[in-house]
């Protein structure tokens, strides 16, 4: 085993920006993420892809960074927690997990907000099933998940709500 | 609704650290960095109980980009002395025992040597290369075989402190505890029915998201400065000082945001072994700890085993009780034994009990608070118990609870009488609530009910307002802020001042910055640094009274404060901004401190309802409907409390129906991840029903009782009893996953 590896040099988009960084074959996209690039919003939980603290989206699909390589991000679309708020204004997720206190500790919420924009994007008026099922992956210890899936269904009515909004005043 | 007095109290504000905890912006320990870092990384004991031979170290130290390695033998010696840690006590030679092991490991994962570098996985390459010889010994995880005479022993310098007289023989139990009140016998003669049952419950973990996580730098000036994920700052500094041998001084603890804790992160891991590090290398080093080692080497509650009886007349009335309780302390004594003999029979009034408790060492990690520690075990027996009672005499298992339910006046086992409380309260709640009239149909369904009694703490906590030019306050305290106790507090200055929650910045201060402050923990912190918060609020209150006067050219006396914090006095009248303003442009700069050591308990009760489908293939239970009722004594953020009460339940349905470590058979932890340890996911529950009942609480200005322990505690006996309604199976043991109801309903066919 060898300590000294050679870094890969790797071309990507982060929250609408293009980025470069170099990493070591080994190093997880989590790593990159939050070392080299500093965005320090996606947690490590496990490391092993069991609580998606970590959950980024990749190309629209949410995945656990801790289960990429960081050279698999040579050319995609990535979008962290810190890309959700539009300027200074709160994504309606957002609001809604503060409005419904659906976050304690906060150390989940990261990857609850980046997994539930990723499923109301896909899936608007997901029922309640759906939420839970899709977000099953997203552990919380301090919730009880209860607050955390009606914010969810709010967030899903607000925008859907601004959808209607937009498609009538075109 | 009745109307409330309070203008702020009772309302839902939006948390003041919630914008950055939604944008990523908030800062973790693992978040944050310091110049020329270097990640730790910690080698563990693969056995659960050896000898060390000899490390040798050299092929680490030789790594390119290693800066320091450290094992036992750098840890100062630490001398026997007991450490009150706010929730618990500890011996600090165990304590740093337990952070690096140095003659012998106890359990798997025990820290024998840690290695810093320049990244984390050079630092995890050279520990790999650390070579441990150990000499195995025999090991034990199971409670009565620990206890039994010819049982390996983990310290040979163990002796029972049995009711305070020491032992002549070693032996794994640390204490034998003993508590009795009335005649038993005479009790149980007296008895008309009597129930009698062994219990057992698995090992679990507080599960907590974050793992523990620290950043030490060992400044050229000597001193400690640390930034960590702890549910105490000052606690975290003291163990650290003992165990690195330097004053309390010497150490500045600042808290970081804190993924979760539940009473798993007041002890200390990490920081002594990150500062060793760190003066060895001569730069800052982080070790942010796996989850594989979360679950080996920190926190877990303990197992158990329970023999409980109790005796009840023809009428219901609960005559005699008698509980047999042992529950493992892990590798080093000082588990929650005590608490849960005080719990066994704390939400009934039985005349005549007896409780006999035992702590005991076994080869696992040493065992810790979790939630309501040691509650939750003695109410799976005791609340279960209570339904076979029911059965038995042909009474409603919600009748036989009101019936006993403890009241003002009642005696604990342990001996303290309970002024105003709210059992009966939240049993009323229980009858009157949807959900127990609603019927509940269909095959394999069953209901159940079960109480649950945590005492709330109170303990010391400091809090200081500072105000700003235009009256809006900065509001420093204590508390690590784990679940939104910054609104909590600031809504309580807000109500105390007649200012709103947004007109005050909380900020969490460090341990250089704000007055000592006793753990988050306890249910204590909207209790007791609330209380801090109101004081702080009325000594800024007196200062601004005599201010007022010689601005208003009044005697001091002549100044009043309304309710709503308006300042009237000599025919002028000024809000608390409006005439904090004014103070501001006039002279000094004002500042409101307080410090409070309440000494009483704040006795929280909780009643819950559950139903549950039991699948008679599989034995799975799936909870259909749950409803968690709380005496809050008052709800200062109803969201929050709400958000206490689902938490904890869905924690308790964890403990109730999976969660348990498993051991191999040379006593090795074999689920150690998330995944096999398998935690609730949102798909296992549904939504979690709250009724928030407020009794009030005379110890505090606004009623607060804290709510974060007890309703932890219900759930497992409540899906116990559930799980016999639908099935006529009586569970005895945790967790009830789907292998163990389907071979019980077996047996029991």
């Amino acid at each position: 085993m060898t300590t000294a590896t050679k870094k890969i040099h790797v071309t990507t988009t982060v929250n609408g920006e293009s980025v470069e960084f170099l990493c070591e074959p080994r190093n997880s996209l989590l790593e990159v993420l939050r070392d080299t690039l500093g965005l320090t919003g996606c947690k490590e939980g496990c490391n092993n892809g069991n609580c998606g603290a970590c959950t980024v989206i990749v190309n629209k699909l949410p995945v656990n960074s801790c289960l990429v390589f960081g050279v698999e991000a040579e050319g995609a679309e990535i979008e962290t927690v810190e890309g959700i708020a539009d300027a200074n204004e709160l994504h309606p997720i957002q609001d809604c997990f503060l409005e419904g206190a659906a976050l304690q500790c906060g150390i989940c919420t990261p990857g609850f907000l980046v997994s539930a924009k990723a499923l109301l994007e896909k899936k608007p008026g997901a029922s309640e099933e759906t939420i839970r099922f899709d977000l099953s992956g997203n552990l919380c210890r301090c919730t009880g998940y209860d607050k955390i899936v009606r914010a969810i269904q709010e967030a899903d009515k607000q925008m859907s709500a601004a959808t209607v909004d937009s498609t009538t005043n075109d | 609704m009745a109307t409330t007095p309070y203008r702020v109290i009772g309302t839902r504000p939006v948390r003041h650290d919630g914008a950055d905890k939604v944008t990523g912006k908030a800062v973790y320990t693992a978040d944050f960095k310091l110049p020329g870092l270097q990640a730790g990384f910690v080698l563990r004991s693969p056995h659960p109980h050896a000898k060390i031979v000899s490390i040798d170290t050299s092929a680490a130290e030789a790594t390119a980009g290693v800066s320091a390695v450290v094992t036992g033998a750098d840890f100062p010696n630490v001398q026997d002395k007991i450490a009150q840690l706010g929730e618990g006590s500890v011996n600090l030679a165990h304590l740093s025992a337990n952070c690096m092991a140095k003659d012998k490991v106890l359990y798997k994962g025990h820290a024998v040597a840690a290695v810093s570098a320049t990244n984390a996985h050079i630092a995890e390459e050279a520990a790999a290369k650390i070579v441990v010889e150990y000499e195995m010994l025999p090991s034990v995880t199971d409670i009565m075989e620990a206890m039994a005479d010819d049982a390996p022993l983990l310290h040979a310098d163990l002796f029972t402190d049995d009711l305070g007289q020491k032992a002549d023989t070693a032996s794994n139990v640390a204490v034998h505890m003993h508590f009795e009140k009335g005649d038993v016998a005479a009790g149980f003669e007296q008895a008309d029915v009597v129930v009698e049952a062994e219990f057992k419950t698995a090992t679990v973990h507080q599960g907590y998201i974050e793992p523990h996580a620290i950043v030490a730098d060992y400044n050229e000036d000597g001193r400690v400065r640390l930034w960590t994920a702890t549910q105490g700052s000052f606690t975290c500094r003291q163990q650290t000082a003992e165990i690195l041998q330097i004053g309390v001084g010497d150490v500045l603890v600042t808290p970081c945001e804190i993924g979760g804790g539940f009473g798993g992160k007041i002890a200390v891991y990490l920081e002594p072994t990150a500062a060793i590090l760190s003066k060895k290398a001569g730069r800052p080093v982080s070790i942010l700890m796996t989850r594989t080692d979360v679950f080996e080497a920190t926190g877990p509650t303990p197992a158990s085993f329970m023999r409980v009886k109790v005796g009840a007349k023809n009428d219901g009335t609960l005559i005699a009780g008698e509980a047999w309780i042992a529950y493992d302390a892990g590798a080093f004594p000082g588990g929650v034994i005590g608490p849960g003999c005080m719990c066994v029979f704390s939400c009934y009034d039985i005349e005549h009990a007896v409780v006999d408790g035992y702590d005991v060492c076994v080869n696992k990690p040493h065992t810790k608070a979790y939630r309501a520690p040691g509650a939750t075990q003695v109410a799976f027996a005791m609340e279960q118990l209570m339904d076979e009672l029911a059965e038995q005499l042909d009474i409603c298992p919600l009748e036989i609870r009101m019936k006993n339910a403890v009241k003002e006046g009642s005696r604990r086992v342990d001996g303290p009488v309970y002024p105003q409380i709210g059992y009966v309260e939240c049993l009323e709640a229980l009858r009157d609530s949807d959900h127990w009239n609603s019927p509940l149909t269909g095959d394999n369904r069953g209901r159940g009910i079960a109480g649950g009694f945590w005492f709330g703490c109170g303990l010391k906590s400091s809090a200081a307002c500072s105000v700003n030019s235009d009256g809006t306050i900065n509001l420093l305290e204590g508390s690590t802020d784990i679940g939104g106790s910054r609104a909590s507090l600031a809504m309580q200055l807000a109500e105390t001042l007649g200012i709103e929650s947004s007109d005050i910045n909380p900020m969490v201060g460090d341990t250089d910055s704000v007055g000592y402050t006793d753990v988050t923990g306890g249910s204590r912190v909207t209790f007791a640094t609330g209380l801090a918060a109101y004081e702080a609020g009325r000594d800024l209150q007196s200062q601004m009274k005599v201010r007022a006067a010689e601005l208003w050219e009044c005697e001091t006396n002549d100044v009043s404060i309304a309710d709503d914090g308006t300042f009237s006095g000599n025919g002028k009248t000024a809000g608390f901004k409006d005439l904090a303003t004014q103070l501001f442009s006039s002279g000094e700069a004002l500042v409101g401190r307080a410090t409070v050591a309440p000494e009483c308990p704040t006795n929280g009760f909780a009643a819950h309802i559950v139903d549950v489908e039991v699948d008679p293939d599989t034995g799975k239970v799936t909870i259909l409907r749950y409803t968690a009722i709380q005496d809050a004594g008052t709800a200062i953020h109803p969201s929050y409390v709400e958000g206490q009460m689902q938490g904890g339940a869905v924690q308790g349905i964890g403990w109730a129906l999976n969660e348990e470590y498993f051991f191999n058979d040379d006593d090795q932890m074999t689920n150690a991840s998330f995944l096999d340890y398998r935690m609730p996911t949102m798909l296992d529950v549904p939504m979690i029903d709250t009724i928030i009942v407020e009794t009030g609480n005379a110890d505090h200005p606004y009623g607060v009782r804290g709510v974060g322990e007890p309703p932890i505690i219900p759930p497992p006996p409540a899906i116990g009893n559930a799980i016999y309604n639908a099935t006529q199976t009586r569970m005895r043991e945790l967790p009830m996953s789907p292998p163990k109801v389907w071979q019980a309903m077996q047996s029991s066919d």
